[in-house]
């Protein structure tokens, strides 16, 4: 185990800054930002509204729909061509399956709620920040949901277990592996498990140990931004009352 | 209370407007920040009102066009995102985000903005690109001068990365403290006609209830570099004439605003 101390100089368990706030787009029905470290999510939820094309409508039930994309300028090296990718378009497919199991579509049948996540900046764990705006854009916007979705990337650099990756880690020079996770806050189930990299079945039970702490962690920032929002309005109404 | 066409060429024809605003009168706030990424050479969030976009340059090394072998280039691009308005589709840029694109980079290639044969490295072989990439976050109107000043602001923060002068190699972790080579400050101006009055930083309703459009970019001295005229009902040269000096006068007051933030 080489990997002792963090190229940032972070400890093991601990996540980059975190900020999160909601509200950011007046145009969607529900929005949030999410921050941690130089990766930087905006998330935008449109909907429930009519699917198009009709014949991927569904009458029992409305569907999730969401969308990634990076800006041409969000990567860290040249210029990424706008447009998607099979790379962004398998992120939004993981996305939909990670948020899927706690939205209630059940009241919208034939309609779509629509996600569009946008990245300005990234230094690793997009898919993760964007599932984590994503949940707090959709809890914005007022569509039922059953229980919140938190994700972290952790991984292994070099034989050490660590939280939330960098690009700089993600490209160290030895054994690497990165897991994106997503969690269900209360069940502590998972709804996004990928990795890339090697690693053995007791690093990565450690690892997706690792996760349950440190999603707990964005789950805090997520909830803290959601009631920014709406607490104050919480307190009026309890004013009114008196 | 839903405002539309009619009721917007109603309260036209009483002189006013349905914010209260005067008819060139600019919305509050104009926040222009620079700087919010990282990962690009130069950016720039710019708000008017309600509407918000992002600007990104990015500068790469590449072979120059073989009738200016001297000289680097620019390439603008717009994404008109589905995150930014309901009536945006995901895809490739429709028409309306290449008249954008290619109004922004005509303001800024014409005025010769960028000195380009500073951007050579070895004539016929190596010169800088850059492309600025814009794009939309929350379309409420006026995209055209949002879009313009976010292009400047983050063409003014941009700095060149380091690259190795051996190999060529690009490390765009790095930036030296070159700026880009500026040679103007050109910003357009877009000027509405609605019920032959004529409207600055319009909102989407407004839009819908012009006949006529008419951008305008313009240097710190006056001089026109890009017109694009849109819309259906044509122009007076009466109307072009005062269109510009609107165009030129609240271009003056864009800059001061940009130069304000970047000091």
């Amino acid at each position: 185990m080489t990997y002792t101390k963090r190229l940032d100089g972070r400890a093991l368990n601990e996540l980059r800054p975190m900020k999160a706030r909601t509200g950011v787009i007046p145009n969607a029905d529900g929005s949030a930002e999410f921050i941690i470290g130089k990766t930087q999510a905006i998330a935008a939820v449109y909907g429930p509204r009519e699917m198009f094309p009709k014949f991927k409508q569904n009458p029992r039930s409305g569907i999730l729909r969401c969308f990634y994309s990076m800006m041409p300028f969000s990567g860290s090296g040249e210029r990424i061509r706008p447009g998607t990718s099979r790379r962004s378009q398998e992120i939004a497919l993981v996305m939909t399956k990670a948020l899927e199991p706690v939205v209630d579509l059940s009241a919208f049948p034939n309609a779509v709620v629509d996600v569009f996540v946008e990245f300005p900046q990234t230094d690793a764990g997009t898919r993760c920040a964007a599932i984590s705006a994503a949940a707090m854009a959709l809890a914005d916007a007022g569509i039922p949901m059953k229980d919140m979705v938190s994700a972290v990337a952790v991984g292994q650099v070099d034989g050490t277990v660590v939280a939330d990756l960098t690009y700089d880690e993600e490209a160290y020079d030895g054994i690497v592996s990165d897991i994106p996770v997503a969690m269900i806050h209360n069940t502590k189930e998972l709804t996004l498990l990928q990795m890339d990299g090697e690693i053995s079945k007791a690093q990565l039970m450690k690892a997706l140990q690792l996760a349950k702490e440190a999603t707990e962690k964005i789950y805090a920032e997520q909830v803290r931004a959601l009631k920014e929002k709406f607490a104050p309005d919480q307190r009026k109404a309890g004013q009114s009352e008196e | 209370m839903m405002y539309n066409k009619q009721s917007i060429i109603e309260l036209a024809k009483q002189s006013q407007r349905f914010d209260g605003r005067g008819f060139t009168d600019y919305r509050q706030p104009i926040l222009i920040t620079t700087n919010i990424s990282k990962t690009a050479e130069g950016s720039a969030r710019v708000q008017i009102g309600d509407t918000v976009i992002m600007a990104g340059v990015k500068l790469a090394i590449e072979k120059p066009y073989n009738d200016t072998p001297d000289e680097g280039g620019i390439m603008v691009n717009v994404e008109l995102t589905p995150m930014s308005n309901p009536d945006f589709e995901p895809g490739p840029p429709g028409i309306d985000a290449v008249e954008l694109a290619r109004v922004v980079d005509r303001g800024i290639r014409e005025a010769k903005a960028i000195d380009m044969k500073k951007l050579c490295l070895v004539p016929g072989e190596k010169a800088w690109f850059v492309t600025i990439d814009l794009i939309t976050v929350n379309v409420a109107g006026n995209l055209f001068d949002a879009a313009g000043l976010a292009a400047l602001a983050a063409l003014k923060s941009a700095f060149f990365p380091v690259c190795d002068p051996e190999t060529g190699v690009i490390d765009y972790k790095q930036k030296t403290n070159k700026a880009l080579p500026l040679l103007k400050e050109p910003l357009p101006v877009t000027v509405f006609k609605i019920c032959g009055s004529l409207f600055l930083d319009v909102t989407l309703e407004e839009e819908k209830a012009a006949e006529a459009r008419l951008t305008i970019s313009s240097d710190p001295d006056g001089t026109i570099s890009a017109l694009q005229k849109g819309g259906t009902a044509p122009l007076t040269l009466e109307d072009i004439e005062r269109m510009i000096d609107l165009a030129t006068e609240k271009a003056a007051f864009l800059r001061k605003e940009l130069n304000r933030t970047i000091a």
